[in-house]
């Protein structure tokens, strides 16, 4: 009896597996919260609307930079906007953040970053002295990370109709390197490494925001990876794919990768890195530290007789001390990821719907 | 971690799966409830199932407090929600409950003012900061819930607040379990039992489960540890032909429960005669509602409310889901129709909700542990 219920099992697996092939369509009237979040109601916004209106091949492999040839330059092009909510917090504000998130989705491109521009929508009545703070913070940002603001805009809002100081950078980078990085290149057997401890800044931020009467020591890994992703190259020029873990986290990264690649993924979440402060935070919570948004740590796929020439090279540099090895990729269960859970069980790390956290960066 | 990782060590896992399998009797099936939506969400969670011999199987009960809530009632808080000066305030595992007009979340976007809080004492902050506007806090869950509901109106009468009120939805476990068990056709051989909900009323509540059913009950806490634990010990009463109630969550849970948090609650909060489960029906005595004497906090009786029974929709298979008797990939519309970016029934909105545990961390192609640690035995026992 239970072979023929393992089998009907089987079928509605399989139905749903190609349910969730389809492509996707937002069935919403309205933008909700959940859209925001960074999980599937992203991606169905994402799909149905913003790729369905500007579809072009540079486009659509939806990478965290575009790569393009520009005249005989190869060059990687991004933007991103900030609206975290508090826009100070302990390791960083909405500054360094602004500066830090653009040059890293050009670096896991990749590229050496270049220049940034830098857009700012102000609130009516926010204070000038926080500003400053803002743009003095974005400045030793772009020192530390080698690039320079080059342009910018500046609009102001009635009161009430933003919330303090959003910006949105946009990032311009080389790519000198011939590689080729991309979700979709991963291969059953490759690596997936993480550069260190996950979900430091969303835990940070979530109890930054003062809501939950939960203190911890936990500071925001905002940081530029240009320099960690360079070393990453240097050692592995063959690395298949790079991605830096924000919105939706590691666990959202793990999902793309098995997508894009049509492969599978198996994590172990004893080798997953994760500091006893965020996981306490998040154990009190009941959140998963795999969908915490970190702002300085590069997940890399790379082929399985790299993967300890990447670890090494991750570690010896400031940013990926506790770089490991969190899992493979395999070629059973094809779109899926499954984690080995500390407790010795099995099961799969979807991506979420929505982010009970919001405003996260 | 402490007070963490010695409940999820894997070598005990082994240890205690192996010592099931050993006393499971060959052709014999072991289908046991868990209760709680909490222990659903930490079997999948860990992957516990993993451990389990395949003629143990978990039939996953109606303790999910989101899932137990019928279509009508989510319309009646989304009535009120918009009543001119309301603001209405839940917790975020409501928030995507569809109603027949979609969800509180959809509410938000079209303007209505719903937020989300952590605890109801929320409510009481947003209330204060609110003099000129109703604050409706929308009142689910089980006894483990409903002493925080009750303290929160007690401060709110303290304080003199007249701007607070309660849309109250809070349910009592022990008659859903007698209405599973009444259910023609269901067959379940014992209970694991709501660690939460036993630490307010204690264990004796389960005494006829075991007296006049039967079936064996061990209430057990939610670490995946205490789970295996808590299968071990039913299957164990099984093999030795007892059913009893047994207490493997004693570190937390009290024999008498907790006497000040049902003072509370009975000092604020009353039975109703009867009240709509999704999937379950009617059930008398089986909720709680505002008492006279606090009807100034009662929303029900501030503002009209509807009270529409609305008829869950046809596809869903919720109640058979909720009674066990459908496992949640059996459902006709699971992970197509009704998947958790557009559920159709409410066990796919809550990660305590069997189909949203399932989908999200169950669906796939499984190997049991308990397998291999036998086929290991066995090859060992070969090479000695």
């Amino acid at each position: 009896m239970t072979s023929a219920q393992d089998e009907r099992e089987r079928q509605v697996l399989d139905r749903i597996d190609r349910a969730r092939r389809r492509s996707p369509r937002v069935r919403e009237e309205r933008v909700t919260m959940s859209h925001g979040a960074g999980g599937k109601a992203t991606q169905t916004l994402i799909e149905a609307i913003f790729l369905g209106a500007f579809r072009n091949p540079h486009l659509e492999p939806l990478e965290d930079a575009a790569d393009l040839l520009v005249g005989r330059s190869r060059i990687a092009l991004t933007t991103d906007s900030y609206v975290v909510s508090p826009l100070f917090f302990p390791g960083g504000d909405i500054g360094d953040l602004a500066v830090n998130g653009t040059v890293n989705d050009l670096s896991v491109a990749g590229a050496t970053p270049l220049y940034l521009s830098a857009g700012f929508i102000l609130e009516e009545g926010f204070p000038v002295a926080d500003l400053t703070r803002v743009t003095d913070s974005m400045r030793d940002a772009a020192a530390a990370a080698g690039v320079q603001v080059v342009t910018g805009d500046t609009k102001v809002v009635e009161r009430g109709k933003a919330d303090g100081c959003y910006i949105n950078t946009a990032g311009l980078g080389l790519i000198e390197r011939d590689v080729l990085l991309g979700a979709a290149w991963a291969r059953p057997g490759d690596a997936i490494i993480v550069s260190g401890p996950i979900g430091d800044h969303g835990v940070t931020i979530m109890l930054a925001r003062g809501e939950l009467d939960i203190e911890a020591d936990v500071r925001s890994d905002t940081a530029p990876l240009n320099g960690l992703a360079a070393s990453l190259l240097d050692a592995v020029p063959v690395t298949r794919a790079m991605r830096d873990a924000t919105r939706g986290g590691v666990a959202t990264i793990l999902n793309e990768i098995a997508m894009a690649s049509g492969a599978g993924v198996l994590a172990s979440e004893d080798d997953i890195p994760v500091r006893p402060e965020v996981r306490g935070a998040c154990e009190l919570l009941g959140i998963d530290p795999m969908y915490v948004a970190c702002e300085g740590r590069l997940v890399a796929v790379v082929p399985g007789n790299s993967a300890d020439r990447a670890v090494s090279a991750l570690r010896a540099h400031p940013f990926g001390e506790q770089a490991a090895v969190i899992g493979h990729v395999t070629d059973d269960q094809p779109g899926i990821v499954r984690l080995k859970t500390s407790f010795g069980g099995t099961r799969v790390v979807d991506l979420l719907v929505g982010d009970p956290l919001p405003r996260i960066c | 971690m402490r007070f963490v990782d010695e409940f999820r060590d894997s070598d005990k896992a082994h240890a205690l799966a192996a010592k099931i399998a050993a006393l499971c009797e060959p052709g014999r099936e072991y289908k046991l409830m868990e209760v709680c939506g909490g222990h659903t969400h930490t079997i999948y969670k860990h992957g516990l199932e993993d451990y389990l011999p395949e003629s143990v199987t978990l039939v996953h009960g109606p303790g999910c407090p989101v899932c137990v809530i019928p279509m009508g009632r989510v319309d009646d808080a989304m009535h009120l929600a918009s009543r001119p000066g309301v603001i209405m305030t839940s917790f975020g595992d409501m928030m995507r409950v569809p109603g027949s007009n979609g969800s509180f979340f959809d509410a938000k976007a079209h303007g209505t003012d719903i937020r989300m809080v952590y605890s109801p004492l929320d409510s009481l902050k947003i209330a204060r900061q609110n003099p000129d506007r109703q604050v409706v806090f929308m009142a689910i869950g089980f006894e483990t819930t409903a002493p925080s509901t009750a303290m929160t109106m007690l401060r709110a009468a303290a304080e003199g607040l007249r701007n607070f009120s309660v849309f109250c939805n809070h349910v009592t476990i022990i008659p859903a379990i007698k209405a599973i068990l009444d259910s023609p056709d269901l067959r379940l051989d014992g209970f694991i039992g709501p660690g939460h909900v036993s630490t307010v009323i204690g264990c004796r509540p389960y005494e006829f489960i075991a007296r006049d059913y039967g079936k064996p009950v061990v209430v057990a806490g939610f670490e995946p540890l205490d789970i295996l634990q808590s299968i071990y010990m039913l299957v164990l009463q099984l093999s030795q032909g007892r059913s009893e109630v047994e207490n493997q969550y004693s570190r937390v849970v009290p024999p008498g429960g907790n006497l000040v948090a049902l003072e509370t609650i009975g000092e604020t909060m009353e039975l109703r005669p009867y009240f709509e489960w999704r999937g379950l029906g009617f059930i008398s005595h089986s909720a709680l509602k505002v008492r006279d004497e606090y009807a100034a906090m009662d929303a029900e009786s501030l503002f009209e409310v509807p009270g529409v029974r609305v008829a869950d929709p046809k596809a869903c298979q919720c109640g058979e889901v909720l009674k066990g008797v459908l496992k949640p990939w059996e459902c006709k519309v699971f992970g197509t129709a009704c998947s958790p970016e557009t559920p159709i029934g409410t066990c796919m909105v809550s990660p305590e909700g069997a189909c949203a545990a399932y989908y999200n961390y169950g669906r796939m192609g499984r190997h049991r542990v308990v397998d291999v640690t036998i086929a290991e035995t066995a090859a060992q026992a070969g090479t000695s």
